[in-house]
């Protein structure tokens, strides 16, 4: 990839929680830290005006990710690149400030991000306040009108409360857009809406990510969701990144254990007969998570070495895979391909 | 259990409906819905934000909260109605024999109060245990859920929990009583697709092993494909679509049912946009006269705007919806 079309590039970042019991209760026990690594050693690039997306296990340190990239957290180790700036050189306020106004994030809980006792009209327009982007009740105003027909809701909805309409995922995207963002961190957008509302978010997403030439960082459970929406996917197995590529290398021909694992959990919805294969095995505690690759105890190609030394990332075919055995050649390629049939009838 | 098909249904709901009284007139949320959940089955309930999943759910416990209000229908559960019951009577079955798992995590746990405690004081309020078994019970729950380490995160508070671990605990807290009909919304909304495997295994093997019934609300239908027995497809505080899961899926019959099913994202499908209903489900307030679906249903004819369709049989399901009636058919042009 060109060094000058990447916009963000995360370079073995990693994120250490610390959940030690209460420090009395260690000393008198003479227990050590205990620290959790949420994210150990990550590096992606996230391409300019492409969607990369994260995929994996629930606690397998996404939603962490994307806390680091839009600077919620502080990184315990590594470096966050964004278009040539180290974030770790910014220091003030001033200057974080207009680097933090060029990305936005959409939340998992639909439930925490809109002030019920709040006009959609504020709600959106706060951010235009705080970043100071534009002053004058009336233009503020205007602007406020335009974002909302921009995400397919009416001007005239802005003197409404939040629950006075639907289209909640509208009205926070309209808000993430109110800073002229170019880079959006979209921690399970869809997730808690329908499907047919789910379709018309992302036709919005995808049209307003052409029309400004957005940027994404896209997190979500659903693979046929990511499978839409993605140029990249990554696959995080406990804070870890074991394989990324364009999605269509790797829906296609998955290369590393888990991601084939992760594959064939995904729910039948065509009913054809295939039995959805659960992940095997238990999820192992991040706290103490196993030696060597972390999914050697559920991986059924693991060896001696897979318990002792974790993978490096190597590149196989059009894809990057942390795996002793592709790096061994002892893995069977499993290339799937062919489209699947219409669900429904036709009509 | 034996031979159950003359039995009667756990759940039956006849007629509900559900009204909000505002100073502009009454809104109607759930419009006169008839349905019922048999020992051991999932029922599935999908439909678009709004459509009354929700309130139907909170109706059946008894948690409508005011000024909503059951207008008429009746709610028998295990022969007898629960519908006009005392507040005292409804809030003892909902602990014991009807559990809740409910859309949001955070409403059902308590930040400031570590998650074993909170499962050891519902599994204490059901079961007279001591502390030490019913600490030995929750951290059997949590390993049930999937909870890694369960033994640790036993002691840990809400927030040190992923979101997706989050909606375990909670699961876990609503298993903690031994229910015989858990109406669980949205449970599996904030899991991966590994996780919601484990979920729905745990909730087939309760329906299967104890005879749980479950009233399963998402929008998740590859959820609904492999654990649903029949399904309900809701739209504006109506059943428009009702039958079983294979059939409903597979040979939908009501325009809307049809136009869902076509706009869910497929694995290694390309498609530049997804196929979408426009337009947005009515608000209360102005719910379109005739068939509630007409100003968005691709196959809208003149007399949808006149009347509202009932459910009659089609096919192998129930569709309420004017093109399965060759008499006002037959009136229309197209
Ligand atoms: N503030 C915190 N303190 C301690 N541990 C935390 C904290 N936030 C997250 N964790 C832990 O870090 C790990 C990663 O959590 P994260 O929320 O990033 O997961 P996720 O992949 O987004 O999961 P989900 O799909 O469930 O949202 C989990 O084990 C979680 O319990
Ligand atoms: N307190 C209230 N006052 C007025 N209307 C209400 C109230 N509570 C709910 N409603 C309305 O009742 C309708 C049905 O709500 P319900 O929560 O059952 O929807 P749902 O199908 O569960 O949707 P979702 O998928 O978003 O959870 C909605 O239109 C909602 O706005
Ligand atoms: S490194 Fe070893 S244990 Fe890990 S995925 Fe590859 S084969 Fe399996
Ligand atoms: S009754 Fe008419 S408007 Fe309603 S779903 Fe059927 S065809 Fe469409
Ligand atoms: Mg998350
Ligand atoms: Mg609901």
């Amino acid at each position: 990839m060109n060094k000058n079309d990447v916009l963000v590039r995360l370079t073995g970042i990693g994120k250490d929680f610390d959940v030690s019991p209460p420090l009395l209760n260690r000393l008198m026990e003479r227990q050590d830290k205990v620290l959790l690594k949420a994210v150990d050693n990550l590096s992606i690039d996230i391409p300019k005006g492409k969607t990369f997306s994260l995929v994996g296990e629930s606690g397998c340190g996404k939603s962490t990710v994307a806390r680091l990239t839009v600077g919620l957290y502080r990184p315990s180790r590594g470096s966050i690149v964004y278009d040539a700036i180290d974030m770790a050189t910014l220091k003030t306020q001033a200057q974080i400030e207009p680097v933090r106004k060029r990305m936005q994030m959409i939340f998992q809980d639909p439930y925490a991000s809109l002030n019920p006792r709040w006009r959609v009209s504020d709600i959106i327009a706060e951010p235009i306040r705080a970043h100071k982007l534009i002053s004058g009740k009336s233009a503020i105003d205007q602007r406020v009108a335009e974002l909302l027909v921009q995400v397919g809701l009416a001007a005239v909805d802005r003197v409404k409360f939040p629950h006075e309409f639907s289209g909640g995922q509208r009205q926070r995207i309209a808000r993430a857009l109110a800073s002229q963002p170019e880079f959006l961190i979209c921690d399970e957008p869809t997730s808690a809406l329908d499907v047919s509302v789910q379709a018309q978010i992302l036709n919005l997403m995808k049209e307003l990510q052409r029309q400004f030439a957005l940027t994404y960082l896209f997190i979500s459970h659903d693979l046929a969701v990511v499978y839409h929406i993605s140029d990249f996917v990554g696959v995080m197995y406990l804070g870890r990144l074991v394989e990324w590529s364009d999605k269509r290398t790797l829906f296609q021909r998955p290369w590393h254990p888990y991601t084939r694992m992760l594959l064939d959990a995904i729910p039948d919805i065509e009913m054809s007969g295939r039995q959805r294969i659960p992940v095997a095995g238990e999820v192992p505690n991040p706290i103490h998570p196993p030696s060597g690759c972390h999914f050697h105890p559920r991986c059924p190609y693991a060896n001696d070495r897979c318990r002792n030394e974790v993978p490096a990332p190597i590149q196989k075919d059009e894809s990057n895979v942390a795996c002793h055995a592709v790096q061994e050649q002892r893995l069977p390629d499993v290339a799937v391909t062919g489209e699947p049939a219409d669900v429904t009838t036709s009509g | 259990m034996g031979d159950t098909t003359n039995a009667q249904p756990l759940l039956q709901v006849e007629n509900l409906r559900v009204e909000f009284p505002t100073r502009r007139g009454t809104l109607v949320a759930v419009d006169d819905i008839s349905f019922h959940i048999d020992e051991g089955e999932v029922l599935g309930v999908v439909g678009e934000s709004g459509a009354g999943k929700s309130l139907t759910g909170a109706a059946i416990i008894g948690l409508l909260e005011p000024p909503g209000r059951v207008a008429s229908g009746q709610i028998i559960f295990d022969g007898a109605r629960i519908d006009n019951i005392g507040y005292e009577k409804i809030r003892r079955l909902r602990g014991n024999q009807i559990a809740m798992i409910f859309q949001d995590p955070l409403t059902s746990l308590n930040p400031l109060i570590t998650v074993g405690r909170q499962l050891t004081e519902t599994i204490r309020t059901h079961v007279s245990v001591d502390e030490r078994a019913a600490r030995e019970r929750a951290i059997e729950l949590l390993n049930e859920v999937g909870i890694p380490a369960a033994e640790r995160r036993v002691d840990q508070y809400p927030h040190q929990f992923s979101g997706g671990m989050r909606q375990r605990v909670v699961i876990a807290l609503a298993l903690a009583a031994n229910p015989r009909l858990i109406i669980a919304d949205e449970p599996t909304t904030a899991l991966d697709v590994s996780i919601q495997a484990q979920i729905i295994t745990l909730l087939k093997r309760l329906c299967k092993e104890h005879g749980t019934a479950v009233m399963l609300v998402t929008h998740d239908m590859g959820v609904i494909a492999e654990t649903a027995d029949r399904v309900a497809v809701m739209y504006a505080g109506r059943i428009v679509e009702v039958g079983p899961v294979q059939d409903v899926i597979r040979h939908a019959q009501h325009p809307y049912t049809h136009g869902l099913m076509n706009s869910i994202p497929v694995v290694r499908h390309d498609v530049e946009q997804l196929k979408q209903i426009d337009g947005a489900m009515p608000r209360l307030t102005d719910i379109p006269s005739g068939c509630a679906f007409n100003p968005r249903c691709p196959k809208v004819f003149e007399y949808c705007r006149d009347a509202r369709p009932e459910l009659v049989d089609v096919g192998a399901t129930r569709a309420a919806c004017w093109l399965y009636d060759d008499t006002r058919r037959a009136g229309d042009t197209t």
